[in-house]
């Protein structure tokens, strides 16, 4: 064949092909590449959202350097995180352990866990905002829970979850933590699955209790799907804000504050959309370097 | 004795297992279930009956928050947005990652792995420079424009999970349609698409439920009632009328009730995510 036309038939072989991938990699660049781009840049500059841009160097960083507020919001996506990492884990743990056998209404628990977890931050958010309601009527408490509380013998319980600075952040942390650890429980379930029960059995024959079996067995061999689930989990927790926009109405400005709270009110709020983009930037550099060092332990696990 | 005393711990560790198993499905169905029976109850009687089951069931709620409280708007929308971006990551992802899988051209390894990237890093409040991409586009307030994002959302992981999919068709069936006359699109279309239905079934379930349920760009995006989705109008509702919990009830449970459902039907699809480790690994 005459080169020519070859190259001429590789040529719109290759151009086929790129259709392929074109409206994919288009609507990636306009809605991915370009506005992480622009974000990068906004960060430099001065922008009210409409008018001219003012180029001010690193002068938003140096700003949210010292922005008390923001790593206030900071630690308590810390907080809500460190939650989620041991209680909601450990549960998530316990009940995947418990599951791992054949236990009547195995099925039925494993649909029922991951319930919440479909449900949306509004729905879940709305909803516990109601069940939490400090009101009283009638002498009734409104809320299902405190009237719970009241009604199963623990009165001085009865508490403004939500209203109080103090249990506010906690609150929104355990209803994070019920949405979220059905997560958790499928993956290590899954997890679990995958070891051969032969193990169990010769590890039984050779005199180990249970105890021993858990940590020399089952744990070891899960200490790949446990750093997923935490990796998950770390990124999940630092990155909420519906939930705390849905259950929180406006009461508590500064208590309950995250990072995305904050970025959505530098921007919606005092329309400083350079200052907004310089919080992203920083707060998707401490959840990639989080992610970064998790990455690096498990290839360790993974090695050892 | 020493059997009898082995059967005893056995079955009070069994007892145990299933108090704990039991304790904590009752605290996930619990606060469903009291969302749905409030929805059946008046503002009168609300705050004050505390019975599992109400004497009196009211269905009013669900009449008002559907004419006066705009959720049939809502909720139409909610459908509308979710079956065109659905449609959408299943018609690029599945091409995309035919070609990814499949074909050969320049520059195939370098975009893969460009969406593969922009899965793994997180890009927390990039809807700020999105808002101002969309300003300038003039897609802000357009059903158009939020589809776009949203299929943006998807299509990273869609892409991901359709590769793996396709990577394992056997290469005898492409060449037999090749044969057959089939060009690049009528294997895509005939061989490809029909053989990766379980990867498709998994994919539509998962989209569907992240559009079902996104809220901030909806948020951000649509000001305009009419083309508000649920979450958002329960947002919208909650804010204007904070006290009428009934109503506010029976929209959360219209938002919630199929997204339960569709997830009991599919719960096969979801639950082999995670056992192929696409997701987890």
């Amino acid at each position: 064949m005459n080169p020519r036309v070859q190259s001429a038939a590789i040529l719109k072989n290759n151009l086929q092909s790129l259709l392929f991938v074109l409206p994919a990699v288009l609507i990636f660049c306009i809605f991915y590449i370009y506005p992480f781009l622009n974000m990068i840049f906004l960060s430099f500059h001065e922008w009210w959202g409409i008018g001219p841009m003012h180029f001010i160097g690193l002068q938003n960083y140096t700003e949210i350097m010292s922005d008390g507020l923001w790593w206030d919001a900071i630690i308590h996506a810390g907080y809500i995180t460190l939650i989620a990492l041991t209680f909601q884990n450990a549960l998530a743990f316990a009940l995947a352990l418990a599951c791992d056998r054949d236990i009547r209404m195995g099925q039925f628990y494993r649909v029922v866990f991951f319930i919440p977890p479909v449900l949306s931050e509004v729905v879940v958010g709305l909803m516990g905002n109601w069940i939490l309601n400090p009101g009283l009527q009638e002498g009734q408490h409104i809320g299902l829970l405190n009237h719970f509380l009241s009604i199963s013998g623990f009165p001085h319980l009865v508490h403004n979850w939500l209203g109080d600075p103090s249990t506010a952040l906690t609150t929104i942390a355990v209803v994070h933590s019920w949405k979220g650890f059905g997560w958790g429980f499928i993956m290590l379930l899954v997890g679990l699955q995958t070891i051969d029960k032969q193990l169990y059995e010769a590890a039984r024959v050779d005199g180990a209790g249970a105890w021993k079996i858990f940590t020399n067995i089952t744990l070891p061999m899960m200490l790949p799907v446990i750093l997923v689930v935490m990796v998950l989990t770390i990124l999940g927790s630092m990155q909420v804000f519906i939930l705390i926009l849905s259950m929180v109405n406006q009461g508590l400005v500064n208590h309950t504050d995250v990072p995305v709270t904050g970025i959505l009110t530098s921007m919606i709020g005092h329309g400083r959309f350079g200052y907004a983009c310089a919080q992203a930037v920083i707060f998707g550099m401490i959840l990639v370097g989080v992610a970064f060092i998790m990455k690096k332990l498990s290839d360790k696990v993974k090695q050892a | 004795m020493k059997i009898n005393k082995f059967i005893v711990f056995g079955l009070t560790k069994l007892t145990l297992i299933h108090i704990l198993l039991m304790s904590v499905a009752v605290t996930c169905l619990l606060p469903i279930f009291w969302m749905v029976r409030c929805a059946f109850m008046s503002n009168e009687t609300i705050f004050t009956d505390k019975a599992l089951i109400p004497q009196q069931l009211e269905l009013g709620n669900f009449v008002i928050a559907w004419t006066q409280g705009y959720f049939a708007v809502y909720l139409l929308n909610s459908v509308i947005y979710t079956v065109c971006v659905v449609t959408g990551i299943v018609l690029i992802a599945s091409l995309a990652a035919f070609a990814f899988s499949r074909l050969k051209f320049p520059g195939r390894k370098v975009l893969f792995y460009m969406f593969m990237a922009a899965m793994l890093i997180p890009l927390p409040g990039s809807f700020v420079a999105l808002v101002v991409l969309m300003n300038k586009l003039h897609l802000i307030n357009t059903r158009m424009g939020y589809i776009l994002c949203m299929i943006n959302v998807g299509l990273s992981m869609s892409i991901l999970l359709l590769k793996t999919y396709f990577d394992r068709i056997p290469h005898d069936l492409e060449d037999a349609a090749r044969i057959d006359g089939c060009g690049k699109i009528g294997i895509w279309w005939h061989v490809a698409l029909p053989l990766a239905r379980p990867a498709i079934a998994v994919i539509v379930v998962f989209n569907s439920l992240t559009v079902w349920n996104e809220y901030i760009l909806a948020t951000l995006l649509l000001g305009d009632s009419q083309l508000m989705p649920l979450q958002r109008g329960l947002m919208v509702f909650q804010g204007a009328n904070s006290t009428d919990y009934p109503v506010l009830m029976a929209g959360l449970t219209m938002a919630a009730i199929p997204v339960i459902l569709i997830y009991i039907a599919m719960q096969k699809h979801i639950v082999k995510v995670f056992s192929s480790g696409e997701v987890t690994g």
